[in-house]
């Protein structure tokens, strides 16, 4: 990996826009700046058309012989199923409401990432082959031919899009560039160009269950581990059911979190919630993924992806699924399930919390919910006996992943936990939070070690905010309710704010969890000595405050 | 640009010296007859176009908070649940320009290590100026269209002309659509960022608009129209009856060529962003896509690994793990022999 800037030389180093038109124009591969090809037997494993081997900083990508043919077919074919697509490429008026709205644009300054230039780049295309002012006028009217440098620029900058829909919401005609970056990602696939860092996790996730490959035995021994410890942190031993039938609720989370710190430590605590609650549910090693990294490659595939979860609903009998703390996987799950997969298996009902008897109208169709949604309704019925003094070292803010916060509006009810369970809770400032928050900038697959640099640009706008409250209010702490976030999260907050911890909500809620028949705590869920342990209660009786 | 301001005067320069050379029943009467054919054709034509094309994903963008829990307040308009909220939040969309409201200026303070973001509400102040002009001046030019004039078209006059300045009375209208032409137009060029995705087809229409406000206002307020003159002969042509051109001022003709350029090139043009936003996905759809199913009309089979396919994979370990099992090893393998027929043996790794 190239050595990285000093984050003062980054932001100051950010090049000023070209003096030539954007047409005229090429993006410079080089070693950093773009993610690596799928390897070919995955793709061909995948059945993805004309795998092949290639670079993207070699001059040939060995595109299919009619590979215009092919893009011809594929837009026509996009533009005959989406109405989003025609609509989003007729009414752009290039006001720029979204051009500086966007992450990857502020941390690059590069012109093509504002998500209108973005857009413009398959527009202009589609002007020239499917619209008769375009045939006719060519590039006075932004219209031009496709050629081979136009496929790479798709791809330079396809993959510079994290599909946060952040400029959508700014658009006054709702333009989601979102939607044109995963039509474009599609059309390359047609040409066989992927990237690996999606294509593996795909394969993965259709094969084992989840996107890093973990196979059933092993997934139950990771399980068993974070069981221990929280045997060691609470003297509770904990065995969660795993592909077990006839348990009312079947728990879905990104495998993220089985694995990866500081993921594993939110996994622990959704853990011990259900287990002091005594929830009556089951874990799955065949959906052992809430992830779907199938949503980064084309819509079928994150259909074929997300069919497990309700084809496990069905098999094990499950009432609900409740789902854990992701961000695409909630796009995926909030506004596609339904349409891909739906509607949900016959012996599913619409949630219903068999502890505080709260029924979640609100997913009657999906019969799936947010844990945060859960949680949030325990809380607020008094259902959990909690020590917010527990996180008293502890200063945070609240980043909202892009997916629950714009294709979901999931805002307050991890508010309302997190203010629950930490005394210490402080906003970033109003631009950079809620449907306004910025991306982590790795999101949609870019979470890849090759590109680092361009993330930590993406991730700018994100990690300046943090650095704004770290410095202001003297905040050590950054809750989020992603897995990806938890997994990019400690990077950007290192680069930009270093000395802020990353962790997911539900970590937070374990920590102040006071659990029945737990000895008194005197380390947090990290196994780090907490600054004012519990009091042991044998010895010293009853001073507990409420 | 360049283009796009000599385009658009040659089509002026054209209209004024044509409807001196005698032919102002092309630009008077033949050309907007046929700009008002082709708009209506190519508007019908473009909405069609759109809905031919089905929408199989609802991916409404939420703006605010959504409607789970009794006890937190749901943003019923930035995320609409229901067919009443979706309606409120076009209107909004669509009266208001809600989303252009939130626009926002970023800038980067690498000295300071400090990015900051400013409410720019300045497109949006003038967004909404132009197109409500615009509204009021297209409503003021019934009076040219109808006989009696109605009462409601004098009230907008009245309210127009409030000022009461000049003779004739001075339209805010007029004044206020050249303040917002003139921003509208400086910023692409003051703007680094709008200058650079600027392109012909963003000035061109604007100078169209420029071109057709422009002389609308010389013949209200200095090379005063025959008003009366100019209303018998569009009552004519309303009533498909030429009526005399003689004496009319080229610069008559003039505005109706700009007009019907405007016209004819709207439902080809990014002019049809007017049809758009009643189109788009992102904000004409109930965010309730977990209550309700959005049905896919081109849904395709699910084809994915199956349980079965999975446990085939992994059921040696599977068992030794002590996960439970559909087809437990032993049956499985008899199945196998059964299949080669061999007999049974104890299972061993593939
Ligand atoms: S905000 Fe919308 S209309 Fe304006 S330039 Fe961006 S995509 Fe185009
Ligand atoms: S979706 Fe996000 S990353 Fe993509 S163009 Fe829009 S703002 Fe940028």
């Amino acid at each position: 990996m190239a050595k990285l800037p000093k984050p003062e030389e980054l932001m100051a180093g950010r090049p000023p826009f070209p003096a030539k038109g954007w047409m005229n124009t090429k993006p410079e591969f080089k070693a950093g700046n773009f993610c690596y090809p799928a390897k070919v037997e995955i793709m061909e494993g995948m059945h993805m058309p004309h795998p092949h081997e290639w670079r993207p900083d070699e001059e040939d990508w060995h595109l299919p012989e009619n590979w215009e043919e092919i893009i011809y077919n594929g837009l026509k074919e996009r533009l005959a199923k989406h109405r989003s697509l025609k609509v989003f490429l007729d009414s752009c008026v290039r006001c720029g409401a979204c051009a500086d709205k966007c992450h990857f644009f502020i941390g690059t300054n590069d012109p093509k990432n504002m998500p209108v230039l973005r857009a413009e780049l398959l527009r202009s295309v589609y002007r020239k082959d499917f619209t008769l002012v375009g045939k006719l006028l060519g590039k006075v009217v932004g219209a031009r031919k496709l050629d081979k440098n136009v496929i790479k620029e798709w791809f330079f900058y396809a993959y510079q899009c994290t599909e946060c829909r952040r400029c959508s919401l700014f658009c006054p005609y709702g333009i989601d560039t979102a939607e044109i970056t995963a039509i474009v990602r599609e059309l390359l696939y047609e040409l066989g160009l992927g990237i690996n860092w999606v294509m593996e996790p795909v394969s993965n996730c259709n094969r084992t269950g989840n996107h890093i490959g973990l196979q059933p035995h092993a997934l139950k021994d990771i399980i068993e581990f974070l069981c221990d410890d929280i045997e060691t942190i609470t003297g509770i031993r904990i065995n969660p059911p795993l592909n077990e039938k006839g348990h009312e609720v079947l728990f879905i989370t990104p495998s993220g979190d089985v694995f990866a710190d500081p993921g594993i430590y939110t996994f622990m605590g959704y853990l011990m919630l259900f287990h002091e609650i005594g929830l009556d549910y089951t874990l799955s090693t065949y959906a052992s993924e809430g992830g779907n990294f199938g949503s980064f490659v084309s819509f079928d595939m994150a259909k074929k992806l997300n069919a497990k979860m309700y084809a496990e609903a069905k098999r094990l009998g499950a009432k609900w699924i409740l789902g854990g703390e992701c961000g695409h996987m909630w796009r995926v799950v909030n506004q596609y399930m339904a349409t891909y997969n739906g509607p949900a298996p016959d012996n599913m009902i619409t949630p219903v919390s068999p502890i505080t008897g709260t029924v979640f109208k609100h997913a009657a169709a999906t019969k799936m919910i947010h844990i945060a949604e859960f949680t949030a309704d325990l809380i607020k019925h008094g259902k959990l006996n909690l020590k917010p003094e527990r996180n008293n070292h502890i200063i945070t803010t609240y980043h909202d992943s892009c997916n629950p916060a714009r294709a979901m509006g999931l805002l307050e009810e991890p508010r309302s936990i997190l203010r629950a369970v930490c005394n210490n809770f402080v906003e970033m400032p109003p631009n950079t939070i809620r449907e306004q928050t910025f991306c982590c900038g790795s999101g949609s697959g870019l979470n890849t070690e090759e590109i680092m640099e361009l993330r930590l640009r993406g991730g700018m706008p994100r990690g300046n905010a943090l650095r704004y409250v770290q410095q202001k209010n003297d905040v050590n702490w950054l809750t989020c309710i992603c897995a990806l976030d938890r997994a990019v999260l400690p990077t950007v907050a290192n680069y930009w704010a270093p000395g802020v911890t990353v962790s997911g909500l539900h970590e937070l809620v374990a920590n102040a969890l006071v659990m029945k028949g737990e000895i008194p705590r005197t380390m947090d869920l990290r196994q780090e000595d907490l600054p004012e342990p519990d009091v042991d209660e044998s010895a010293a009786s009853g001073e507990e405050d409420a | 640009m360049i283009v796009s301001f000599v385009a658009a005067l040659l089509i002026g320069l054209a209209a004024w010296t044509g409807s001196q050379a005698g032919l102002q029943y092309l630009f008077g009467m033949a050309l907007p007859l046929l700009a008002v054919v082709v708009f209506i054709g190519g508007m019908i034509w473009r909405v069609l176009y759109w809905a031919k094309s089905p929408v199989p994903f609802a991916i409404p963008t939420t703006g605010g908070q959504e409607r789970s829990l009794d006890w937190i307040k749901p943003a019923r308009l930035d995320t609409p649940m229901t067919k009443a909220g979706v309606v409120g939040r076009m209107l909004l969309e669509v009266l208001l320009f809600r989303s252009l409201f939130r626009n926002t200026t970023t800038r980067v303070d690498p000295q300071n290590m400090r990015i900051t973001y400013f409410s720019s509400k300045w497109l949006w102040l003038f967004a909404l100026l132009f197109h409500y002009c615009f509204l009021v001046t297209f409503i003021r030019h019934f009076r040219f269209f109808l006989e009696p004039v109605p009462v409601c078209l004098e009230w907008v006059e009245f309210f127009d002309g409030i000022l009461q300045v000049g003779v004739p009375t001075l339209f805010l209208s007029n004044v206020l659509i050249v303040c917002a032409l003139l921003f509208l137009f400086l910023r692409r060029i003051v703007n680094p960022k709008l200058r650079y995705i600027s392109m012909a087809n963003d000035y061109f229409p604007l100078f169209l608009i420029m071109g057709l406000v422009g002389t609308g206002i010389c013949m209200r307020y200095f090379d005063k129209l025959d008003v009366a003159q100019a209303k018998v002969f569009i009552m004519g042509i309303v009533h498909f009856s030429p009526q005399s051109v003689e004496g009319l001022n080229p610069l008559f003709f003039t505005h109706l060529t700009f007009l019907s350029v405007l016209l004819i090139i709207f439902p080809f043009s990014k002019l049809v962003h007017m049809g758009g936003v009643f189109l788009s996905p992102t904000r004409n759809l109930p965010c309730n896509t977990r209550q309700v199913r959005h049905v896919n009309p081109w849904n395709k089979p699910t084809v994915f690994h199956t349980y079965a396919e999975y446990e085939d994979d992994f059921r040696e370990p599977m068992a030794e793990a002590g996960l439970p099992l559909e087809i437990s090893l032993e049956e499985a393998q008899a199945h196998d022999n059964e299949k080669s027929g061999k007999p049974v043996e104890p299972a061993s790794a593939q």
